[in-house]
C-alpha cells in the first residue's frame, strides 16, 4: 500500500440530506386563455366568466364560462337530442367501442391530465399520477365492457337507459368523478349533461378533447361549467330524466327535496366521517402507513376518509407515539413535486372551514398536534393535524372537515367500538385493523357504512361498488350495481 | 377517555440514570424472581408465557451466567405479549405481526421517490461511505483481498473527494490479509464467521472461529443465525447462540444475518430481528448474499421497523445491513431514501447502517462522476479489482 492510500483521510460527513425539488414538468400541458361550455360537440361562447386558478399558487389559470340557465338549457337539449337521434339505438358493441376508446386515450394523455389535476386541484402529483388517472381509465375499461352484457348484469329484466343524466361532481377527484359518472352512464346508453366543480373545471375541459379524439357522437357527452347555480339549473332542467350528484350533505338534500315526487331518478354521494378502528392485535406500523393513507391522502379532501382514528386503548400510546412520528416525515408543498405527500388545499373556502372547525375542536377542549413543518405563503395550506383527548360530543369527531385534520377517540372492546363507529349521522365508509380474520367478518356485519376496508384504506376498483349508508347518500357507483341507476328494469 | 398519558416512554430509562442497557434472557419465573431482586425490578410473569425477555442493566458478565441455565425450559411458540401493556418500564416491544401486503406497498411507495442533484450527489456519497465491500469466494486469494483493500481505501483514485467505503468483508482465513493490507486507514475489516452461510455447525466450532477472527484483528464478526433452530421453534436456541457470539467476539461489532430468504415470512424476520437485537446484536443483517432473494426493499423496512420499535422502547440504537443483490446505485439511494423516512437522519452514518455488496461500488462511482462532470463515462474508467 502507498503512501498516498493510507493518508487519505474521511472527508466530513454532511449532516442533513435535503431532497431536491424533483418538479414535473409543467409544460405538457397547454391551456386555452378561455374555455367555453361543450355542447353538442361545440364549444359554446361562455356569456358570463371567471377565473379557475391554482391553489398552490393562486396563479390564475384560465377563463372558464359560468353557464347561465339558456346555456344549460341548450346542452340539456343537445344531450336529449343526441339520445333520440342515435345513441340510444346504436348496437351497444359500439358504445363499448367508444368507451374503450376514450380509457386508452385517458392513459395515453395520462401525464398530462396527471399534471393538469394537480395544477388546478393542489393534489401532489404522486396521487394524481399514480391512483386518479389509472383509476379513471380503468373505470372506462370496465364499464365498457358491461355495454353490451346489461341483459347478462339484469337478467329477465330488460335493461333499458333512462335518457339524459344530469351530474354534477365535486373538486375533490375530478377527473376520478368525471370518469365514475360517466361510464356506467354511457355504458347503459344514456347521454349526458355534466357539471364539474367550479374550483376545478379543467380536466373536464380537457376532457372534451379526448371525446372528439375518440370521435364520440355530439352531444353525447355535454359539459358546462360554473358555480352552484349552474349546478340548481341542471337539477331543476325538465328535460333530464336523471340526476346523480357527489358532494356535501346539505346540497344533497336540497336536491332531494326540489326532486321530490318529479319522477327523476337520483343517486347521492355524500359526506362522511369514517371511523378507522385499529384493534390491538393489528400490524402496527402497517396500520400507522393506513391511517395517514386514511386521512391525508388528497389532503383529507375525501369523502369516506378516515377521519375518526378509533384505538384500543391497550394500545393507544404506541400507535399515538408512531403516529406522530410519521407526521414528521409527511412532506407537505409543492403538488407537482413528485416528493410531495401532502399538497394544498383546494380553496380558499374550504380552507376557512377547516381553520374553523379545527379552532373549534381547539375550544372543545382536544389537544392538537402539527408536525414542525413549513408551508408555502402563497396559496392555501393546512399542516397535517392530529387532534387527541377527543370526545365524541366534540364538533371535530361529529362533522365532517374535508381536510388534513385526524381526531382520535379510543374504545375497550368491540362492541364499544361498532357503538362509536356506527355513533354518527354518515355511513359511508370504515375500517378495521386486525389480524383476525373472524373479527374482521364480525365487524363487517355490524357496521352500518357502504365500504368496510379490511387492513387498508382508500382502495378503489372499478369492479367494487361504492356508496352511503344514512346522510352519506343512497345509490352505488362501481361494479355492476353502479349500472342500476342508469337504467330502467322492469 | 385517556387523560394526560404520557405518550413517550423513550425518556423513562435516562430518568433511571441507565445510559446504555442491554438485553437479559430470563430463564423462568422463578429464575426470574431472583434477577428481579437483585435489580429491583418490577415483573409479572403472564401465565403461558413461554420466552422471557427483558431490558436489564447491564451487571459485568451476568449475560452468560443467565444464558446458561434457560435453554431446556424453553418451549417453542412465539408468545411475547400482543397488545398487552406489562407493568415492566424498559422491556422488549410487542412481537406483533406484520401486514405483507401493506409492507410491501409502503416499500414500493418509498422506492418512489424522485432524488435529483445534490441530493443523490449526498446519497451517493453516504453509499460509498456505508459499504462493506465484499467477497465471498471459495476462490478468494490473498491478491485478491489485498486488491479489495486498495479499493476500499480508494474507491476513485482520479477522485479524491470520493471517501473511503465502511470496511471489506471476508472469510475468516483472510482476515490477517486484510487487517494488513487496511492498516492505516479508516477501513475496518468485517469477517463472516459461525459456519457462514448455513450456520450448521457445532457452537464450539462457531465460537472457535469467532475467537479466531477477532485475534486476528476482525473489527467486525458477520454471524449468521441457526435457521434450522428458529424455523423449527427453538428460539432460545438461536438466541444463546448470539449472546454467546456476542461474548466471544469481545470489543468486535457483531452483526447477525437473519437470512431472510430462508425465513419465509415477514412475522418471521420481525421476529427473528428482535430476537437478534435482544441477544445484543449490535446490526442486524438481511442476508448472506449466498441465495437469491436476498435483501429487498420491503425485508429491509420489516427490519428497520423492529430496530425503530427497539430504540422507542430502550434508547439503544441497533444498526442495520441489507446485504446480497444491491448492485444499482438507484437501488442504494432507495435503500438510504428508506432508511431516512424510517429511522430519521441519526441512522444515516457509518456506524448504524452498512450496504453489503460486491458490485455496487463502481455502478455508485460512475454515477457521483456523472453528477460531477455531467457525462457517464465507459465502465472502463473504473477498476475492476
Amino acid at each position: 500500500m502507498t503512501e498516498l492510500e493510507r493518508k487519505q483521510e474521511r472527508a466530513p460527513v454532511p449532516s442533513d440530506w435535503t431532497y431536491a425539488p424533483a418538479p414535473e414538468a409543467r409544460d405538457i400541458v397547454t391551456l386555452r386563455e378561455q374555455y367555453g361550455h361543450f355542447v353538442g360537440g361545440e364549444w359554446l361562447e361562455p356569456k358570463e366568466t371567471y377565473t379557475t386558478i391554482s391553489p398552490a399558487t393562486e396563479e390564475p389559470l384560465a377563463e372558464v364560462g359560468q353557464a347561465t340557465p339558456e346555456e344549460v338549457a341548450a346542452a340539456v337539449d343537445a344531450a336529449r337530442s343526441a339520445y333520440e337521434n342515435g345513441w340510444s339505438e346504436i348496437a351497444p358493441s359500439e358504445r363499448a367501442k367508444y368507451l374503450f376508446r376514450i380509457a386508452r386515450i385517458l392513459q395515453e394523455r395520462s401525464r398530462e391530465f396527471a399534471v393538469l389535476e394537480s395544477l388546478n386541484g393542489g393534489k401532489p402529483i404522486k396521487e394524481s399520477r399514480d391512483v386518479d388517472l389509472p383509476l379513471s381509465a380503468a373505470h372506462f375499461f370496465y364499464y365498457a365492457g358491461w355495454a353490451d352484457k346489461l341483459e347478462y348484469a339484469f337478467p329477465n329484466q330488460r335493461p333499458r337507459p333512462l335518457g339524459v343524466a344530469g351530474q354534477i361532481i365535486p373538486w375533490n377527484f375530478p377527473l376520478l368523478m368525471l370518469a365514475w359518472k360517466i361510464a356506467p352512464a354511457l355504458a347503459a346508453g344514456n347521454t349526458v349533461v355534466l357539471k364539474p366543480a367550479e374550483t376545478t373545471p379543467l380536466s373536464a375541459l380537457l376532457f372534451c378533447d379526448v371525446l372528439r379524439q375518440a370521435e364520440l357522437p355530439p352531444g353525447v357527452v355535454n359539459i358546462v361549467t360554473g358555480d352552484g347555480r349552474t349546478g340548481a339549473e341542471i337539477v331543476k332542467s325538465g328535460g333530464v330524466d336523471k340526476v346523480a350528484f357527489t358532494g356535501s350533505t346539505d346540497v344533497g338534500k336540497a336536491i332531494q327535496r326540489e326532486l321530490a315526487g318529479s319522477g327523476k331518478k337520483l343517486t347521492l354521494e355524500l359526506g362522511g366521517k369514517a371511523a378507522n378502528i385499529i384493534f390491538d392485535d393489528a400490524a402496527l406500523d402497517q396500520a400507522v402507513e393506513g391511517i395517514i393513507n386514511g386521512i391525508y391522502f388528497n389532503q383529507g379532501h375525501v369523502c369516506c376518509a378516515g377521519s375518526r382514528l378509533l384505538v384500543q386503548e391497550s394500545i393507544y400510546e404506541p400507535v399515538v407515539d408512531k403516529l406522530k412520528r410519521r407526521l414528521t416525515t409527511l412532506r407537505v408543498g409543492d403538488p407537482l413535486d413528485k416528493n410531495t405527500d401532502v399538497g394544498a388545499i383546494n380553496s380558499k373556502q374550504q380552507l376557512e372551514k377547516i381553520q374553523q372547525l379545527v379552532a373549534s375542536g381547539a375550544e372543545e377542549g382536544a389537544e392538537i398536534y402539527q408536525p414542525p413543518c413549513r408551508l408555502p405563503e402563497k396559496g392555501y395550506w393546512f399542516a397535517p393535524t392530529v387532534f387527541t383527548n377527543v370526545a365524541q360530543s366534540y364538533r371535530i369527531a361529529q362533522e365532517e372537515i374535508f381536510g388534513p385534520v385526524l381526531s382520535i377517540l379510543t374504545f375497550r372492546t368491540p362492541e364499544e367500538a361498532v357503538e362509536k363507529a356506527n355513533n354518527t349521522p354518515y355511513g359511508l365508509s370504515a375500517g378495521v385493523w386486525t389480524e383476525k380474520g373472524s373479527r374482521i367478518l364480525w365487524m363487517a356485519e355490524r357496521l352500518r357504512a357502504g365500504v368496510v376496508w379490511a387492513n387498508t384504506y382508500n382502495r378503489f376498483d372499478p369492479s367494487s361498488p361504492f356508496g352511503g349508508y344514512k346522510e352519506s347518500g343512497f345509490g352505488r357507483e362501481g361494479g355492476r350495481h353502479g349500472l342500476e341507476p342508469y337504467l330502467r328494469l322492469t | 377517555m385517556p387523560q394526560q398519558r404520557p405518550l413517550d416512554r423513550r425518556g423513562v430509562g435516562a430518568e433511571s440514570g441507565e445510559a446504555r442497557r442491554e438485553f437479559v434472557v430470563g430463564p423462568s419465573p422463578a429464575a426470574k424472581r431472583e434477577v428481579r431482586t437483585v435489580q429491583t425490578k418490577l415483573f409479572v410473569p403472564r401465565v403461558g408465557e413461554e420466552l422471557f425477555l427483558e431490558l436489564a442493566p447491564i451487571h459485568g458478565r451476568s449475560v452468560p451466567q443467565t444464558a446458561g441455565s434457560y435453554t431446556r425450559t424453553m418451549a417453542q411458540a412465539p408468545v411475547l405479549p400482543r397488545g398487552f401493556e406489562l407493568p415492566l418500564e424498559p422491556r422488549l416491544p410487542r412481537i406483533g405481526s406484520v401486514d405483507a401486503v401493506a409492507l410491501e406497498e409502503r416499500a414500493a411507495s418509498l422506492a418512489k421517490r424522485s432524488i435529483k442533484r445534490e441530493a443523490k450527489v449526498f446519497a451517493l456519497d453516504l453509499a460509498v461511505r456505508m459499504m462493506d465491500l465484499t467477497t465471498l469466494e471459495g476462490q478468494d486469494t490473498p491478491g485478491k483481498v489485498a486488491a479489495l483493500a486498495s479499493k476500499a481505501i480508494r474507491p476513485d483514485p482520479s477522485d479524491g473527494s470520493v471517501p473511503s467505503v465502511a470496511a471489506i468483508c471476508v472469510y475468516p482465513n483472510l482476515v490477517p490479509t486484510a487487517v494488513q493490507r487496511v492498516e492505516g486507514s479508516s477501513v475496518k475489516v468485517a469477517s463472516v464467521a459461525t459456519a457462514f452461510p448455513s450456520g450448521q455447525s457445532p457452537l464450539e466450532a462457531k465460537l472457535a472461529e469467532v475467537r479466531w477472527v477477532v485475534e486476528h484483528g476482525a473489527d467486525e464478526v458477520d454471524m449468521v443465525i441457526d435457521r434450522g433452530a428458529f424455523l423449527s421453534g427453538r428460539y432460545a436456541k438461536v438466541y444463546d447462540e448470539i449472546v454467546q457470539v456476542k461474548e466471544a467476539c469481545g470489543d468486535a461489532h457483531l452483526k447477525v444475518i437473519l437470512e431472510v430468504a430462508e425465513l419465509g415470512t415477514y412475522d418471521n424476520v420481525r421476529r427473528a430481528s428482535l430476537l437478534a437485537m435482544a441477544a445484543g446484536a449490535d446490526f442486524i443483517k438481511t442476508s448472506t448474499g449466498k441465495l437469491p432473494g436476498a435483501a429487498t426493499l420491503p425485508v429491509t423496512l420489516c427490519m428497520l421497523e423492529a430496530i425503530r420499535d427497539v430504540h422507542a422502547e430502550t434508547g439503544r440504537m441497533v444498526g442495520m445491513k441489507p446485504a446480497g443483490g444491491i448492485r444499482q446505485a438507484k437501488q442504494a439511494v432507495q435503500y438510504l431514501v428508506q432508511l431516512h423516512e424510517t429511522l430519521g437522519p441519526d441512522w444515516l452514518t457509518p456506524d448504524l447502517y452498512r450496504l453489503g455488496a460486491s458490485s455496487l461500488l463502481n455502478d455508485v462511482l460512475m454515477q457521483l462522476r456523472k453528477e460531477k462532470t455531467g457525462t457517464y463515462q465507459s465502465p472502463d474508467y473504473f477498476t475492476v479489482d
